[in-house]
């Protein structure tokens, strides 16, 4: 049949020369109508390519097809049926790469806007007090320990949970959350939406306890033979790499973990009230070119700076999503390009002035297909500014495969698992998210972590879990 | 929740706070740290674990008084709850049976030292613990100590008790005179530790401190802890707090101990009304100081 040509709806969105001030959210959502326009754009594929690129393989067609049809709620009930957090990946999943890139109209036009729909119909459904319906699950008398409340661990927990299980979860900072809590500024992914989340978890039974980093406290082998009868690990990739040039300790120089917690975790940007220091940079360099360099060079710029990015390579090469990126160009950041680190600039009290970098020329593609950045010689310059931020990437965090007998590890420092049941080499223990996988995203953490809870259902129970 | 179960001001500035938190009493071994908050707006501020009780699951700080999150901790009444103590957090000292250990305590170390002493002796040690004030009036827990070490000694810096000056000067006494000896441990502010890391530098004494650089997190996750030691960055919180004293890189630590100097005097009572923050249906009561 002939359909008439509706374009891709925008986004409403704060203006860039406002939003570079404030901490609010910069995309504003769609309205009922404009969602309902979206939606009809969608064709309902049957072999439908968005899903496949979806790394959870939520049924597109039928939650689009619900949000056409006007019945908000239930398409937020069919997302939660394979994603536990759709508020929170319809704002950070790199769409474009993944689901969107998938969409049969992106082949001539421009794809189905998947992601804002998912935020849209898990908006709704929040803001109108909806609950999805619950697992009519009997108790199990079975008792599962979640290590680390980020993504893969709350979607962990909270399938457990629904499926009859007593779910407890450790978390080493003083609220849950993970990256989503410390990472991800607050213009990005507001609090109250990751907050109301766990909020369901403890509705649902979870019992949430913070201030407890396992290794310190109990370790996962005591987790096991006192308490519970399976444990999941989802303790993220959190330790930051710095560059290992000369000044690197100097006053001023950050890692975005740390940049970024004191902003969001502790609620810097409103100090005196909150009592953290803040970080008040005037030119501040962000070293990076990923989701947290985009996030730390945007949060930077909301606390008055001017605000650079230094990058290695080219635009093209920037892993970070393609909508970030925009949006830091909008709001006046400064892009760097094919422009490498090579030293801390310091004055006599070791405070930063500025970096000494190298202009670098693309060579030969590496093994990975990126084209490697080679240095000029001789092109040494100094930018001046007063903040660096280095936002190179995170390893993950060694502790708990440190203190857990019998846990195979990589040389990468990453847990081993089993790719279908996410079973660690220690029986009885499952693992999940960054701490397996490296640094990646959420929804692929939230998507380890379906999978390990229904193996942990299996484990524990010998069944299938009785409901999606 | 976090009962705050006791509080007393031992000397001037420096306070005694015994809270309930089992896991962490369970969990505690000599020199491991814990983090807390007073409220859900406060730092996150570590502190050393000074003591604990495993029967009866509370621990015991020593805080003095320095700042905004200090001040909020010991403004705190007996019977209320803190927010967040999290811990143990650190790795614990290596305790091991190496013949005579001097211990040197000053200000909060004073305290800090207390289960290192009693662990050594434990293990079998010669334990000389010595503690260090301004004048008499300032010292504190000395009967705690004498009761876990061989021999405790005290230094005043106006000589009103003891050896006039500092630990060093009693380091020096010790290992000039009455040595040998097989280990210094330092804890306390940073001029004392620097002091004695110069003094045994010579000597060729294993030497270990406790560093106290800014920490957010504890857990590693953002490495505004970092020290050089032996010019290669470690983690404060997780690798430390104890490193070998001939390899840290002091000019460095003294820098980034200050590196929010203004703000910390922002964030004063003055700057903002503390009661109200911590209080707010108490508001109007009490002179507003702060304490
Ligand atoms: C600034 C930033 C921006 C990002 N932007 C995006 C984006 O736009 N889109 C996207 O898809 N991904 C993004 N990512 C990546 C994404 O956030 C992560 O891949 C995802 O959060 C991983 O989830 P996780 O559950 O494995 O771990 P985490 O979210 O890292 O959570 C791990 C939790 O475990 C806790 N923990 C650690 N050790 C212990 C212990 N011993 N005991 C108890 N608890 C412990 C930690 O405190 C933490 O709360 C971003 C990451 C960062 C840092
Ligand atoms: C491992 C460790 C153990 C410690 N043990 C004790 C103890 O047992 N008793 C005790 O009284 N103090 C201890 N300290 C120091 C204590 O953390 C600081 O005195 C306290 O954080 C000061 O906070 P404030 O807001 O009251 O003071 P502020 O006025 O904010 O700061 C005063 C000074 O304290 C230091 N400081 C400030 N914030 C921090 C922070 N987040 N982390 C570390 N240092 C900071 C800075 O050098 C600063 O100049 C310890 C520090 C570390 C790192
Ligand atoms: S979870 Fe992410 S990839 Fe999957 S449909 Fe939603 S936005 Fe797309
Ligand atoms: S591929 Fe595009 S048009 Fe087809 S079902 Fe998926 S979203 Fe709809
Ligand atoms: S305090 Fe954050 S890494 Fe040590
Ligand atoms: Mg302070």
């Amino acid at each position: 049949g002939k359909r008439p040509m509706i374009p891709r709806q925008p986004m409403p969105e704060q203006d860039p020369r406002r939003r570079r001030y404030n901490f609010e959210e910069v995309p504003r959502g769609y309205s009922e109508e404009t969602a309902m326009l979206e939606a009809g754009r969608c064709l309902r594929c049957k072999k439908a390519g968005c899903v496949k690129g979806c790394p959870v393989n939520i049924n597109i067609p039928a939650f689009v097809a619900l949000i056409a049809e006007g019945h908000f709620a239930e398409a937020a009930d069919k997302l939660k049926e394979q994603n536990a957090l759709p508020a929170v990946c319809g704002r950070v999943c790199p769409q474009e790469s993944q689901c969107e890139a998938g969409c049969i109209l992106g082949k001539k036009g421009d794809p189905v806007a998947i992601g804002r729909l998912e935020r849209f119909a898990a908006d709704y459904a929040r803001t109108h007090g909806h609950e999805p319906l619950a697992c009519a699950a009997e108790p199990s008398g079975k008792r599962v320990a979640v290590v680390g409340a980020g993504p893969a661990g709350i979607t962990v927990a909270g399938d457990l949970a629904r499926w009859g299980h007593h779910v407890v979860v450790f978390e080493a900072l003083h609220l849950a959350g993970g990256v989503l809590m410390y990472g991800i500024p607050q213009f990005r992914l507001p609090k109250e939406i990751v907050q109301y989340e766990i909020s369901n978890l403890k509705k649902h039974g979870v019992e949430i306890r913070t201030d407890m980093a396992i290794g310190m406290t109990q370790t996962v082998d005591q987790l096991l033979e006192n308490e519970f009868d399976a444990v999941f690990i989802g303790t993220g990739a959190g330790l930051p790499m710095f560059l290992n040039i000369p000044g690197e300790n100097a006053i001023g120089v950050f890692s975005a973990n740390e940049f970024l917690t004191r902003i969001n975790l502790m609620k810097a940007y409103d100090f005196p009230r909150y009592a953290t220091a803040p970080i008040r940079p005037k030119r501040a360099i962000t070293v990076g070119g990923g989701n947290v360099a985009m996030d730390s060079a945007r949060t930077a710029l909301r606390l008055g700076a001017e605000s650079l990015i230094v990058y290695r390579r080219g635009m093209e090469e920037m892993p970070a999503r393609v909508e970030e990126v925009h949006h830091a160009q909008e709001e006046g950041v400064e892009f760097h390009l094919l422009t490498a680190p090579k030293r801390i600039v310091t004055d006599g009290r070791n405070r930063v002035t500025g970096m000494e970098c190298l202009r670098m020329e693309l060579g030969e593609p590496g093994p990975r297909g990126r084209r490697r950045p080679v240095p000029v010689e001789g092109s040494e310059f100094i930018i001046p500014a007063d903040t660096v931020i280095v936002a190179v990437g995170n390893r993950p965090n060694p502790l708990v495969p440190r203190t857990s007998s019998g846990m195979e590890v990589s040389s990468r420092g990453t847990v081993i698992a089993n790719e279908n049941t996410m079973m660690t080499s220690k029986p009885g223990v499952f693992a999940g998210g960054d701490i397996v996988s490296g640094a990646a995203t959420v929804i692929s953490a939230m998507g380890q972590g379906k999978q390990a809870a229904r193996a942990m259902h299996k484990y524990m129970t010998g069944e299938e879990p009785p409901c999606v | 929740g976090f009962e705050l179960l006791e509080k007393r001001e031992l000397v001037p500035n420096m306070h005694l706070l015994r809270i309930r938190a089992p896991q962490i009493a369970a969990h505690a071994k000599p020199g491991q740290f814990v983090i807390l908050m007073a409220g859900e707006t406060s730092e996150r501020t570590p502190f050393t674990l000074a003591d604990w009780n495993a029967d009866q699951g509370d621990i015991t700080l020593i805080i003095e008084e320095v700042g905004r999150s200090s001040r909020e901790l010991i403004s705190l009444p007996v019977g209320a709850r803190l927010a967040h103590v999290s811990g143990p957090l650190g790795q614990p000292f290596d305790i091991q049976k190496k013949g005579t250990v001097v211990l040197g305590g000053g200000c909060y170390g004073i305290g800090g030292i207390l289960p290192l002493a009693r662990a050594l002796k434990q293990a079998g040690n010669r334990v000389i613990s010595v503690i260090e004030a301004s004048s008499s009036y300032l010292l504190f827990w000395e009967e705690e100590l004498r009761a876990v070490s061989d021999e405790t000694r005290i230094a005043t810096k106006d000589g009103s008790r003891g050896t006039r000056g500092g630990v060093q000067e009693v380091f020096e006494q010790l290992y000039r005179h009455e040595g040998p000896v097989d280990m210094f441990i330092a804890m306390g502010c940073t001029f004392m530790m620097r002091m004695t890391t110069e003094l045994t530098r010579s000597w060729k004494v294993p030497t270990f401190v406790a560093l106290n650089p800014i920490m957010v997190d504890g857990t590693g996750m953002c490495g505004a802890c970092r020290v050089s030691i032996h010019e290669e960055t470690k983690f404060a919180c997780i690798d430390g707090p104890f490193f070998d004293a001939h390899g840290v890189d002091w000019d460095e630590l003294d820098c980034r101990r200050s590196a929010y100097a203004r703000e910390e005097v922002e964030a004063l009572p003055q700057a903002a009304d503390l009661n109200a923050l911590m209080f707010p249906e108490a508001a109007h009561q009490g002179c507003g100081c702060g304490r």
